[in-house]
């Protein structure tokens, strides 16, 4: 069992090239906003747009999971009158959004960043503390396997 | 035969990829039900919580999370019960037929309440944020590296903070060296559960848990309720004890059994209730006070944004009015769990790996991404140091808790090097117990360095006596303790 491990890491080494972290953005405060920066590691996989507008989407789906508005009072008064066991059984909101996050994510992954070699990952994976983008080693310049 | 097993897999999963990064599985690891296979091929069957580095307590298959000590919170409750189980015996019979019988119903409705609120606080995530996976914190040291390396070359590295402007306010962010991340602003490390916590108000003896992001809004609402329940408990005895003094000829049909059993409980629930109404109504009244300016415990028992501080301070997550304050405190979106409790462990991922322990920590970065020769040297010299240090600290300080930190399903052999301990990492906030150390004596009860009392201290109640202590560490010497701490391990290695 050890063996495979290792194992496991090697091939785990060979593929993956780097890894780049998009930081969270705290200039609005503690809502969940990630830095549009493009890092320089992905210049040449893919476009700024492109990555930008991945980005962008993301912060918007988040902004809507946690906008302050009459449905998310509604949900929060609802919740309370039931000393909170409506939990139990209904989603809230917030949960609604991360399924569509976590759709949006593998779309991308499969329509764009897949092909060029990255691979993002749903942030709700990592704490929400970052945007973990892998970036694969060209089969081409890495070791054969 | 196994990778190739898995191997296959992948390609069955996107048959139609003909590019040249065909390997690339586009699968996120969230629906842990389609994994089910690929773990039984494995074997393991590890949830996540029994996995979690923290020092929790986890029931019904990682449903319920509480802290490790939570004898006080049984008391709490079995406080509550007892009390109540004595009015709805002895005094609510006499009230429901001599005044209404709404009495009862009104008291059973608030002590479903207070019960209902106090489980989910206790029960619930406070809002723990994970540790770092090897590859972020890898990454996090390289860019701490490489601002270091610029701003100083002094002997002692500078105390590791980042500053983020938040509405226009300067906040300064704290690097956890346990968790292997820069805290989130409001997010603090409870020493007690070993955790970083999001908008960590406090940790809570009584309800067994720390107090956060996640369960404040049930915290407060136990809270309230309880002043509630505690109020009319205490008015109704009294006013079951004036009625049968004064006016008992008045009614119709005292129940002779009932009677005669308030005379002995009565006297124990006046003792409880007037006790109970000054703590509880005042604390309540600090956390309506706390909500309504969007401040947390924390920061009020700090002052970080009194105007005391500066002219300009102000707290840049209000919204500026108290409405809308309580109502996002109160009524927002409900967060989700970060830790993902019953999600299985998988045993190819960094994450699965002990990150509790700084030495494997670095082990494992290095094997598993590819840093540049100057950063693995000082990866490798910080390596030592900390390797060096640690045995030397270990016996200084005594380390009472060790025993308990290491889970007892602790993966592998080996010993657990207690680099996570707080004080060896040089984390800002040292559990309480172990004061012993100098270092840690000199700064707990160095008398400039404690706080005034906040001017809500009456109201904080023993709700929060036997935890306020962490919180005497203002942010101002927190750069200063890690320097001192810091030293210390340089000291000893030496």
């Amino acid at each position: 069992m050890a063996e495979t491990h290792s194992l496991q890491d090697l091939r785990q080494q060979a593929a993956i090239a780097a890894k780049v972290f998009i930081q969270r953005d705290y200039t609005n405060g503690t809502v969940c906003q990630f830095q549009t920066k493009f890092p320089s590691e992905l210049e040449t996989r893919i476009d700024k747009q492109q990555f930008e507008e991945t980005v962008r989407t993301l912060n918007n789906l988040y902004a809507e999971a946690e906008k302050l508005g009459g449905q998310s009072y509604l949900e929060g008064c609802l919740a309370c009158l039931t000393a909170y066991t409506i939990f139990l059984c209904i989603e809230t909101h917030y949960e609604k959004v991360l399924k569509k996050i976590a759709k949006y994510i593998q779309e991308q992954n499969d329509k764009i960043y897949a092909p060029r070699g990255l691979l993002l990952t749903d942030p709700i994976e990592r704490g929400l503390r970052v945007v973990e983008i892998t970036i694969f080693e060209d089969r081409s310049t890495g070791s054969g396997r | 035969m196994h990778l190739g097993a898995a191997a296959s897999e992948q390609q069955q999963q996107q048959p139609a990829r003909d590019c040249e990064y065909s390997q690339i599985s586009t699968r996120s690891s969230t629906p842990m039900r389609e994994e089910s296979a690929a773990r039984d091929k494995r074997g393991g069957s590890r949830r996540k919580w029994q996995a979690f580095p923290g020092r929790n307590k986890f029931y019904c298959d990682g449903r319920i999370m509480m802290a490790r000590q939570t004898g006080v919170f049984y008391l709490t409750l079995f406080l509550i019960v007892v009390t109540s189980g004595l009015f709805f015996t002895f005094d609510c019979p006499y009230l429901a037929s001599s005044l209404t019988p709404a009495v009862p119903v009104i008291g059973g409705v608030l002590f479903l309440f207070v019960l209902g609120s106090l489980l989910r606080t206790s029960f619930s995530d406070p809002g723990v944020l994970p540790r770092a996976t090897p590859d972020e914190a890898a990454d996090l040291e390289r860019q701490i590296d490489m601002a270091n390396g610029t701003s100083s070359g002094g002997y002692r590295p500078p105390p590791r903070t980042k500053e983020v402007i938040i509405n226009g306010q300067t906040v300064k962010l704290k690097y956890c060296f346990t968790c292997k991340i820069f805290r989130p602003p409001r997010a603090s490390h409870c020493s007690l559960c070993d955790n970083c916590v999001e908008r960590f108000d406090h940790h809570c003896p009584w309800v067994g848990n720390c107090v956060g992001k996640r369960n404040y809004r049930f915290f407060y609402m136990f809270i309230l309720s309880l002043s509630f329940l505690t109020v009319f408990i205490f008015s109704f005895v009294i006013t079951h004890v004036i009625l049968s003094e004064y006016l008992p000829l008045r009614t119709l049909r005292p129940p002779p059994a009932s009677h005669a059993g308030s005379v002995s409980a009565t006297p124990h629930l006046v003792v409880v209730c007037f006790f109970s109404v000054w703590s509880i109504v005042g604390l309540s009244g600090f956390h309506t006070y706390l909500i309504s300016s969007n401040q947390t415990t924390n920061e009020d028992i700090k002052g970080s944004w009194s105007s005391k501080r500066g002219k300009d301070n102000f707290n840049p997550y209000s919204y500026g009015n108290i409405f809308t304050n309580c109502c996002a405190a109160l009524c927002g979106p409900l967060p989700p769990s970060l830790i993902d409790r019953r999600g299985f462990v998988q045993p190819d991922t960094p994450q699965a790996a002990p990150p509790t322990n700084g030495i494997t920590m670095y082990g494992s970065t290095q094997s598993q991404s590819h840093m540049c020769d100057q950063d693995q040297c000082i990866q490798s010299t910080k390596f030592v140091l900390q390797a060096a240090a640690t045995p030397l600290l270990q016996t200084s300080l005594g380390e009472p808790c060790a025993p308990s930190r290491g889970p007892p399903w602790g993966p592998g052999p080996g010993p657990h090097p207690p680099t996570s301990n707080p004080n060896l990492s040089g984390d800002a906030e040292p559990p309480p117990r172990q004061e012993g150390a100098p270092a840690h004596h000199h700064h707990f009860l160095t008398p400039e360095e404690a706080p005034s009392p906040p001017g809500m201290l009456p109201c904080a109640g023993p709700l929060s006596h036997s935890h306020t202590l962490p919180f005497y560490s203002p942010a101002s010497q927190d750069s200063l303790h890690e320097d001192s701490v810091r030293g210390l391990v340089k000291l000893s290695s030496v």
